[in-house]
């Protein structure tokens, strides 16, 4: 039973215990590492920034595409981190990779506080009491008699991190590793939930409530529980952000971005994690695309970057209803399913090279050798 | 006179929906291991009972006790754990996770590892995570589900997923299993193997059993007590043959089916 209807996840299923993931998180690593030395400054200030919507992205997941709990308040969750890190660090002088725990455990405080009695409702009175906590923040953000605190309008300035240690990088190469080292391990935990007892809980109160509850799971400290871990995810890339831009302002928290964050984790595909750095780089870099596609009609297309968003939105879907994770995956298996006719004997199932013998074997010859 | 202290204690239960009344001073005992047959026309409130038998409803009066605990102090959650466990009339799987993960969920008591255990598989985590692969993997074999084991369940067959749903109910090894019309949808071969399959499990197992079922011929050979109910009221309990001649269920249920 999926909180939004007519979309249905598409990577659902939980997936198994493999030891096949660390190829995946290498190559990321090897590509992010060979991007920091050759990319611009502007551009890894971009990839940054997709980092950054890829961990909030995860969090969203495990929420809605995982649990099937919608949140259009998200973005709350993120100006939280922003704002609360960039306060620690202005007038408490605190180190700002300090910040991240520190947001990570008070938004999850604030998840699990809101999510308690707001998880009650279902659908969409769920998905609007959640617009309602994206609607007020800035405006409590704005709030006159927290002017001392939060620098009413105008925002908070911080010092953006610098390198430690004399390590040979500039500033951004050093905040794009960062953010690359964070989204790799807040991935990382992700996934470890999705494929435990508690992930599996997770999906099962999403697929049949009643059903789960009768198995013994406990509906709503699982559920309010993951609605932490989401602004959790999303606090810890409020922090980030701060630290990376260096300035919090009202105005970068609006609503808007709560359902960036919402259209993110559709196009990069519910229910798929790794998707979710496709729907970070959607969310990053379209509106700028949809900007310098519009420049192309001259001064007098004012609104059109948006509908060019729009279109580009609607052609995703379009072309890829699962998502672009779900699209890759059908590729994927496309290609596996080529390969499978091209050569019949290339079975998946290989027949196992007898591991057990061989230590057995050089035992036995080295009690001959001695 | 019982033989032996009854594992399932249902005294005096009444159910009110508004002003319908779904359920009328139920009393019946059930004793372990034994097999009985909850039957009655559409509505005589069968399906009622088994929902406050899961805590899904909340009895207006009555009590409700197993293996001497009262369960109407628990919430929902913790009735598996107690040893009770169930099938749904129109099965109620996990439809996009697959056979293994469907069982595995069922034993989903096993196992007491929360979110930060999971995050950073800490050493107890994952030595439940094994012992409920184990137990699910076991359950698998036994249903003989193998070949299917990593499909999603909602693509199989009705026959299929009841299976699965029979297996997932019987991962936390419980001490009384619910089966709600465990036969429906099924042809006659079917049925056939579903009684030997209800009493291998009884008698493999050591679990009680008790099930709701239109099918008489079956309720009728597989129990070995048989509670007859109407309009939310006990008209009969005791052996299928009792049962069976009793003129107020013969009145009210097999009248027109007995022949």
């Amino acid at each position: 039973m999926s909180a939004i209807a007519g979309i249905k996840p598409q990577a659902a299923s939980v997936p198994q215990r493999k030891f096949g993931r660390a190829p995946a998180f290498a190559a990321a690593l090897i590509a992010g590492i060979l991007l920091a030395f050759n990319a611009s400054g502007y551009h890894l200030f971009q990839y940054a920034q997709v980092l950054i919507y890829m961990i909030a992205l995860i969090g969203l997941n495990l929420l809605t595409g995982f649990n099937g709990s919608i949140s259009l308040g998200h973005g709350a969750f993120f100006a939280i981190g922003g704002y609360g890190a960039a306060i620690l660090m202005a007038h408490l002088g605190v180190a700002w990779w300090l910040t991240l725990p520190i947001m990570a455990f008070i938004c999850f405080g604030a998840g699990f506080g809101f999510g308690m009695p707001a998880l009650r409702l279902e659908g969409l009175y769920l998905a609007l009491a959640t617009f309602a906590l994206a609607i007020t923040m800035p405006g409590i953000l704005n709030y006159k008699h927290f002017d001392a605190y939060t620098g009413g309008t105008s925002g908070l300035q911080v010092d953006k991190p610098k390198v430690p240690l004399h390590l040979p990088l500039n500033q951004d190469q050093w905040l794009f590793l960062c953010c690359l080292a964070a989204a790799m391990l807040m991935l990382f935990i992700a996934q470890n939930l999705v494929a435990s007892r508690v992930g599996r809980a997770m999906v099962a109160l999403r697929d049949h409530p009643i059903a789960a509850q009768t198995m013994g799971v406990n509906s709503a400290m699982v559920k309010a529980t993951c609605f932490g871990v989401a602004a959790l995810y999303a606090g810890v890339a409020g922090a980030l952000d701060a630290a990376l831009v260096g300035f919090v302002a009202p105005d970068s928290y609006s609503v808007f971005l709560s359902l960036s964050l919402l259209v993110g984790m559709v196009v990069g595909g519910l229910g798929s994690l790794w998707g979710m750095l496709a729907g970070a780089i959607f969310i990053e870099f379209v509106p700028n695309l949809a900007d310098s596609f519009s420049d192309m009609f001259g001064e007098s297309a004012k609104a059109l970057p948006w509908a060019v968003y729009g279109v580009f939105l609607i052609a995703i879907l379009l072309l890829a209803p699962h998502g672009i994770a779900g699209a890759v995956q059908r590729v994927v298996a496309f290609v596996r399913g080529l390969m499978a006719k091209a050569s019949p004997n290339l079975t998946p199932e290989l027949p196992a090279i007898s591991a057990g013998n061989q230590p057995a074997e050089q035992n036995h010859r080295t009690t001959q050798g001695s | 006179m019982r033989e032996s202290a009854p594992l399932l204690d249902v005294v005096g239960v009444s159910m009110r929906f508004g002003g319908i009344v779904a359920l009328k001073d139920v009393s019946f005992s059930l004793a372990p291991e034994k097999i009985c047959g909850l039957i009655g026309p559409n509505g005589a409130g069968k399906t009622t009972l088994f929902n406050c038998l899961s805590r899904l409803y909340d009895v207006s009066e009555g009590s409700i006790t197993f293996a001497g605990t009262s369960l109407l102090g628990l919430h929902r959650h913790d009735i598996a754990r107690l040893g009770i466990a169930r099938t749904f009339q129109n099965v109620a799987l996990f439809n996009e996770m697959s056979v293994l993960e469907n069982v595995m969920v069922g034993a989903h008591g096993l196992g007491r590892a929360g979110f930060v255990a999971a995050a950073l598989r800490r050493r107890a985590e994952r030595d439940e995570e094994k012992l409920i692969l184990a137990r699910a993997e076991s359950l698998i074999e036994e249903f003989g589900l193998n070949a299917i084991a990593h499909r999603a369940v909602g693509q199989l067959p009705f026959g299929t997923r009841k299976r699965v749903e029979m297996a997932r109910a019987l991962a936390m090894n419980p001490r009384l299993l619910l089966l709600d019309e465990p036969a429906a949808g099924l042809n006659h071969e079917e049925v056939e193997g579903l009684i030997a399959e209800i009493r291998a499990i009884r008698d493999r197992r050591k679990v009680a059993v008790l099930l709701v079922e239109h099918h008489m011929n079956l309720v009728m050979r597989v129990s070995d007590q048989v509670v007859a109910l109407n309009f939310g009221r006990v008209i009969a309990d005791g052996t299928p043959a009792h049962v069976q001649a009793d003129a107020q269920v013969l009145k009210a249920y097999l009248g027109d089916e007995a022949a």
